[in-house]
């Protein structure tokens, strides 16, 4: 057994006043998780906690909260693990409070309805069939239903759109638990709206091209999800495979970027910026969108010229690689990009070479060396060995 | 040690200097800086976003080439995009081999080839994991004491933990605080230390992205930070050369002085303000440079 404190954000709004925290002592060992503790403070200390919770086993979603600032379930969480985790941890105390960016009801229970399932329900989140329907069933390649059952792991548990750092500034970002189940119907080939799917999204100013890409949402889902992921394939089939010219400029600034690599091998900043609003070529710039940008950056631009942050000569014609090696990056386009079919390799599919070896040798772990290589994201969807023992030794609900 | 020193695109571009205080830098630390001049941008995600195939196989050219160093121990960066971009591409090519196979037929038009298991680190990992804090604490010439700096460490090197090597072991994402402390500073708890600048939306939704920006430096401020390191070039545009902006989206005044993760550990090594270029920065590190002309002949830590 060992000693945790467990630091609760209370809060009831219909008493108005204002939220504390609470701290309450629990005797547990340290493998058994944050939802048993606080529901040990529950039934012996104070039954006024508000949790919710149901399987106790990281498959119904219910009990999503912040754990010392991340998102998680706290049926999914260690509280050895947990007393470690964050920046101010110090092996004891563990910060237990609402998930973010969702209105509070009471104490650690969220309205899931004002936020997160307003989302999915705005994504049309229902297969719409491909006509006509054949008389038997559909055939669809095994692989692209692999591919959808990364988004299908789901269990609507909120993390990632607590951890939202774009929702956190633009609360009507589509956000990334509804752009995961978006891309669960564009990436199903029996789907008869896949360009109008895309086109909703990438048209609305708080869609598909306002994720900031911070990876919290990855790192928040307790199921491998990887919404992030997502949202940039249905930017990259929207952009790629439909051309949808989007008013948010999402699809012009990728192609400028992405041609701008290709003439200069280095980023010509200054051009991007006007590319972005008035289109992928030198004219760009004399677009009325883009001159009321660049009037707009004028007195940061200026600064930036007296400050000698950037000389004339870089402004207006970038930077480049030498010429040969230019040549040779334009090669590489030139073979890429000439392709009838995009070559992705999926590592959800895939899956990593080599992971048992790296597994049973403790020496190569030792090493900080190989960034990211053996370990990730799950190489097939399915439980996690990972999770909390199971629900039936606990007390019954 | 040598390094195959990737220095990106943005810090010889809108950020010189950032590239001129690792050159600055880099002798007092014993780094030799190789410098890989012949490769071509990370892709900053953008050209992922497009084709994975097309940025894996710019980035193993990138890899090949920082592999054909003489000498060198690794590969180094001081941009955590780039960092977070090659950590993605690598995530990849070292996974599978057929993978690998096929992107380095590419190369082999330039005569290149990526050997799979790169060491790629971020400026910051080097400095704890290489160098070694304690011996960072003996180069330190002028602690930065009483200097109140507020960590921002962006996005890409501290997501997904995966991917970039961060565990128990390896806590990457506390590497800011304890390289602050080893240089004597005083570290400023706040909201925004593991947040996103808002740079990637900047040209979609400028509100939202300065907002991002305005709400992380407000947060400092009231943290009662000097000033912000970031190791990410892109975060310093959108802290510093943006700061004018998102002090209005915010609708507050906002003074933070952001210095590159180079010249926070160049002005501990007893270099001054100037030499490291902070007078290019749109928000005059005045906080910094009071502090330092303050202990300017100071006697040496011992």
């Amino acid at each position: 057994m060992a000693e945790y404190t467990l630091k609760l954000r209370r809060y009831d709004p219909q008493t108005g006043e204002a939220p504390y925290y609470e701290e309450f002592q629990v005797d547990l060992e340290p493998h058994r998780s944050v939802l048993e503790a606080i529901l040990q403070v529950k039934g012996e200390q104070d039954g006024s906690i508000g949790i919710r919770c149901s399987c106790r086993a990281a498959i119904c979603g219910s009990c999503g909260v912040r754990i010392n600032g991340k998102a998680g379930l706290a049926c999914h969480t260690h509280l050895e693990h947990a007393a470690k985790s964050g920046v101010n941890a110090d092996g004891k105390t563990i910060l237990v409070e609402p998930m973010g960016n969702m209105p509070v009801i009471k104490d650690l229970i969220v309205d899931m309805d004002a936020v997160h399932w307003k989302k999915i329900q705005r994504v049309t989140p229902w297969l719409i069939n491909k006509q006509p329907v054949p008389e038997r069933e559909y055939v669809v390649p095994h692989e692209n239903m692999v591919d959808v059952t990364q988004t299908m792991a789901c269990i609507q548990c909120g993390a990632c759109v607590s951890d939202c750092l774009s929702m956190e500034v633009d609360p009507l970002f589509v956000g990334p638990a509804a752009s995961a189940k978006a891309y669960r119907f564009v990436g199903d080939p029996r789907d008869a709206e896949q360009f109008e799917r895309l086109k909703d999204l990438a048209e609305d100013p708080h869609g598909i091209y306002d994720c900031t890409h911070c990876f919290n949402c990855i790192e928040a889902c307790p199921k491998g999800v990887a919404p992030m992921n997502q949202i940039m394939r249905l930017r990259r089939i929207a952009g790629n495979d439909h051309h949808i010219v989007d008013r948010n400029n999402g699809e012009r600034h990728e192609r400028a970027f992405v041609s701008l690599i290709r003439g200069y091998g280095l980023l010509h900043e200054a051009e991007l910026l006007p590319r972005s609003y008035g289109g992928d070529s030198w004219f760009g710039k004399f677009h009325p969108a883009a001159g009321q940008e660049l009037l707009e950056s004028l007195p940061i631009v200026v600064k930036g010229l007296m400050r000698g942050k950037m000389s004339p000569k870089l402004a207006m014609l970038g930077h480049r690689i030498p010429k040969a090696d230019l040549t040779a990056v334009q090669g590489i386009y030139d073979k890429v990009e000439g392709k009838d079919r995009r070559y992705e390799l999926n590592l959800y599919i895939s899956g990593y070479e080599d992971e048992p070896e790296a597994a049973d040798s403790g020496a190569a772990e030792a090493q900080p060396a190989a960034v990211g290589a053996g370990d990730g994201m799950p190489s097939a969807p399915g439980p996690d060995p990972n999770r909390p023992t199971a629900a039936s030794e606990s007390e019954s609900a | 040690m040598k390094v195959a020193y990737w220095p990106g695109c943005v810090s010889r571009g809108f950020t010189p200097e950032l590239h001129g205080s690792m050159a600055a830098v880099a002798p007092l630390l014993d780094i030799e800086l190789v410098e890989l001049d012949r490769a071509c941008c990370s892709g900053a995600g953008v050209i992922a976003e497009h084709s994975q195939e097309l940025a894996d196989t710019l980035n193993a050219r990138t890899f090949a080439l920082a592999q054909a160093v003489q000498g060198a121990d690794l590969m180094m960066n001081i941009c955590s995009t780039c960092q977070g971009a090659h950590s993605e591409s690598q995530e990849r090519l070292d996974a599978n081999t057929e993978y690998r196979t096929h992107v380095n037929g590419t190369l082999a038009a330039e005569g290149l080839s990526y050997e799979k298991g790169l060491t790629n680190k971020n400026f910051l990992w080097l400095l704890v994991e290489e160098i070694g804090l304690e011996n960072l604490k003996k180069k330190v010439k002028r602690p930065l004491t009483n200097l109140k700096v507020g960590p921002f460490y962006g996005c890409y090197i501290v997501r997904p933990t995966d991917r970039l090597g961060i565990d128990d072991e390896h806590p990457r994402d506390h590497y800011l605080h304890w390289v602050i402390e080893a240089l004597g500073g005083t570290v400023i708890d706040y909201a925004g230390i593991h947040k996103c600048c808002g740079f990637p939306i900047i040209t979609m939704n400028k509100e939202a992205s300065l907002k991002q920006a305005g709400r992380h430096l407000g947060d400092a401020m009231d943290a009662d930070a000097d000033c912000l390191v970031v190791p990410c070039p892109l975060c310093h545009l959108n802290l510093d050369l943006q700061q004018p902006g998102a002090s209005k989206v915010v609708g507050r005044k906002l003074a933070m002085p952001v210095l590159h993760l180079p010249q926070l550990v160049g002005l501990a090594l007893g270099l001054d303000p100037k030499q490291l270029g902070m007078s290019k920065h749109v928000v005059k590190p005045t906080s910094v440079i009071d502090w330092s002309s303050a202990v300017v002949g100071a006697p040496a830590a011992a």
